[in-house]
């Protein structure tokens, strides 16, 4: 068995290759799991040995959503365009699905809307309970998209702030001098999915060890398949024991 | 063997460094110059008893008081996140279950009520699931809180609470086992309902508990409460105020001991919290002290709950009915242990080829769930855990993501420690009661 030629031997650090379903258009096409093209043990697709890796899906999108959204979704986007001027030019698509709303948000302006909905009085969006990155490779030009939940104790109400960015320009603005309490969260979402958040006071890697190379909740980044240095020793990773292959 | 062995020291463009391993502090202090360095630095963990698990605290220290504190965390990152990713629906309890070790059932359920407002399933989730869901948080959020106690005085010197606090969590892990095969990691409460039926003798052993449990919490609260030695470790020891609480994104016993009411279960209630007859316990303090009292009184609702939710069980299906999303199994004692019941096994056999194929593939294949995203959060017994989950239409998440209140919490230690003295680290750092299987995910 030979490894394919688009991969360099670089000591088991995997590198981002171009994935098998990237192409395919449907967003959670996997990759294959491991620089050498073949997964764990001895698997040759994607490092599912679920068997069910190559099954394509249908594709379909969220369609943005037309007023009355509903509950108190009006009154949220009501506040914020009365509150933020630059409401039409910031929001690019507004969705309301599963009772929950969510917001499509320019990067550039994602610190600016956060100031307002945190300040506004009929706003009140005093918690940033969560910041998270999700990876839609092959859906999505704009392929990382972060995902900001704010909850509001006054009013009790949540909504969803996502901004999309790209994986060759993947900036948007911090907003951990709004909350920050997004200080770890956005640490995190660099470390897994390599967006730079800028005026952040220390964006640095917080799971994976400062030396780590890639982004590893990115989709075309390989599940498992690194050396493990162990009492002085090297582990290979499963896919190149020799027992396996 | 000499001291020097144990402390050894060079010198860097940064300063002196010694690596210290314990009982020679006095190598330490002849090395430096009282004079000019007055600031050292303390790296603390992350194997250290008092760090709760791998954590490390990067300590500037100027004689006892903490200048700066930077903490240190992912040293327990498991990939859980990532590896879900290539896994069914289903088979995603199991990996969340191992995250927040101490709190596994809330992380199920968190995850399996986010699975199930993705599938659209939720008014089809059956009374007797959601009752059972509520009475094994209850009791998880006792035996989490137990642990608190315990091992948060055993840091502060009362080894005697860290026996007993174990000792009576033993009782709730036995209940687990006996209703869930398992202490830990159980993987119980599954998308559509829970893995299997509670059985009648673990509700006389729950029963047996609610009975014990208040005799208990009197017996700590005599031990501890008006102890001299806990009051001076725990009153106006690391303070945190309602607001900086907000800021950093604390919630949970912390932030209802700084005096906000913030709980989950009756602000946005979920599996019916809002039909139960609880307090949400609270302080004005924002202190160690405040949480502990805010902690114990949560232990004595919980049980409440626990009671009520006893009291509710109806006889009646745990499960969806929804053939192509339950899980195809009727557990039952086998020789070689638990299993799908020969009957089970039987009907599925000789029922007809299609069947078997459905059977089949709802196993290994698993479910489609439709595209798109939600967020659930539900109140653990560390604050707000949060599921942001996506799915792209597929059989497996396309992203999971814990908000993790062990992870959020933890960045609130600097606010908490600096400026304070050495030993109040340990005390405010076990107050914020950070689990780094959570944490670290």
């Amino acid at each position: 068995m030979s490894a394919p030629q688009d991969r360099t031997d670089d000591g088991g650090v995997p590198v981002p290759v171009t994935p098998a379903g990237a192409t395919g258009g449907a967003p959670a096409e996997l990759p294959p799991s491991s620089p050498a093209g073949r997964g764990m043990f001895g698997d040759q697709g994607t490092g599912d040995v679920s068997g069910y890796g190559g099954l394509v899906r249908p594709q379909r999108s969220i369609e943005a959503a037309t007023r009355p959204y509903g509950g108190y979704f009006d009154e949220v986007a009501d506040a914020l365009e009365e509150a933020y001027p630059a409401f039409g030019e910031a929001i690019e698509k507004v969705v309301v699905d599963r009772g929950e709303l969510t917001l499509h948000i320019r990067p550039e302006r994602i610190a600016e809307v956060c100031q307002v909905m945190r300040d506004d009085l009929s706003l009140r969006f005093e918690l940033l309970s969560s910041v998270s990155g999700v990876d839609y490779l092959g859906a999505d030009a704009r392929r990382l998209h972060v995902v900001y939940q704010l909850t509001s104790m006054t009013y009790r109400r949540q909504v969803r702030l996502e901004a999309a960015v790209s994986a060759e320009e993947p900036h948007l603005p911090s907003v951990t001098s709004v909350y920050p309490t997004a200080d770890w969260q956005e640490r995190e979402a660099y470390d897994m999915f390599g967006v730079i958040f800028d005026g952040h006071p220390g964006l640095t890697r917080i799971l994976m060890p400062d030396d780590w190379e890639g982004h590893p909740q990115r989709k075309d980044y390989p599940l498992g398949g690194v050396p493990v240095e162990y009492k002085g020793a090297e582990i290979p990773p499963p896919d190149r024991r020799r027992s396996y292959q | 063997m000499s001291a020097s062995n144990y402390a050894t020291e060079r010198e860097t463009a940064e300063g002196k460094v010694f690596t210290v391993t314990g009982g020679d502090w006095d190598v330490v202090l002849s090395g430096t110059d009282p004079i000019n360095d007055e600031r050292i630095v303390v790296n603390m963990g992350p194997q250290h008893p008092s760090t709760h698990g791998v954590l490390r605290l990067v300590l500037e220290l100027e004689g006892e008081t903490v200048r700066e504190l930077r903490s240190v965390v992912g040293y327990l990152h498991t990939g859980i996140e990532k590896n879900m990713e290539f896994r069914n629906w289903v088979q995603g309890s199991a990996f969340v279950t191992r995250m927040d070790y101490l709190a596994p059932l809330f992380n199920e359920t968190a995850y399996s009520l986010a699975v199930e407002k993705l599938l659209g399933i939720e008014e089809q989730i059956t009374e007797r699931a959601t009752v059972i869901r509520v009475l094994m948080m209850e009791l998880n959020r006792i035996s989490s809180h137990l642990v608190w106690v315990a091992t948060t005085a055993m840091e502060l010197g009362a080894i005697n609470m860290m026996l007993y606090g174990f000792r009576e969590r033993e009782y709730v892990l036995e209940i687990f086992e006996l209703i869930t095969g398992l202490r830990m990691n159980h993987a119980y409460v599954r998308p559509g309902g829970v893995a299997q039926d509670v059985p009648d003798e673990a509700i006389a052993k729950i029963r047996d508990f609610l009975k014990l449990m208040p005799k208990k919490l009197a017996e700590y609260e005599k031990m501890l409460s008006g102890q001299p030695i806990w009051l001076e470790r725990t009153q106006n020891v690391g303070v945190l105020d309602a607001t900086g609480c907000l800021a950093m994104g604390v919630t949970g016993p912390v932030l209802r001991s700084a005096g906000l009411a913030w709980d989950l279960r009756k602000t946005m209630p979920y599996c019916g919290y809002e039909t139960y007859e609880f307090d949400v316990p609270t302080h004005t303090d924002g202190d160690v002290w405040g949480r502990y009292l805010v902690r114990l009184a949560e232990i004595r609702e919980s049980l409440k709950l626990v009671e009520q939710a006893v009291d509710r069980l109806r006889p009646g299906p745990v499960m969806v009915a929804d053939r192509k999303i339950a899980w195809p199994a009727q557990l039952a004692i086998g020789v070689d242990g638990m299993g799908n019941s020969l009957e089970h096994v039987a009907k599925i056999m000789g029922q007809s080829m299609e069947s078997l194929i459905h059977h089949f593939k709802l196993v290994t294949e698993g479910f489609r769930v439709p595209p798109g995203q939600v967020y659930v959060g539900i109140e653990a017994p560390r604050g707000e855990l949060g599921v942001h989950a996506v799915s792209d239409g597929g059989t497996r998440p396309y992203r999971v993501h814990y908000r993790e209140p062990s992870f959020v919490n933890l960045q609130a230690l600097p606010a908490m420690a600096e400026g304070g003295l050495i030993a109040d680290v340990i005390a405010g750092g076990a107050s914020l009661d950070p689990v780094m299987g959570g944490c670290d995910r």
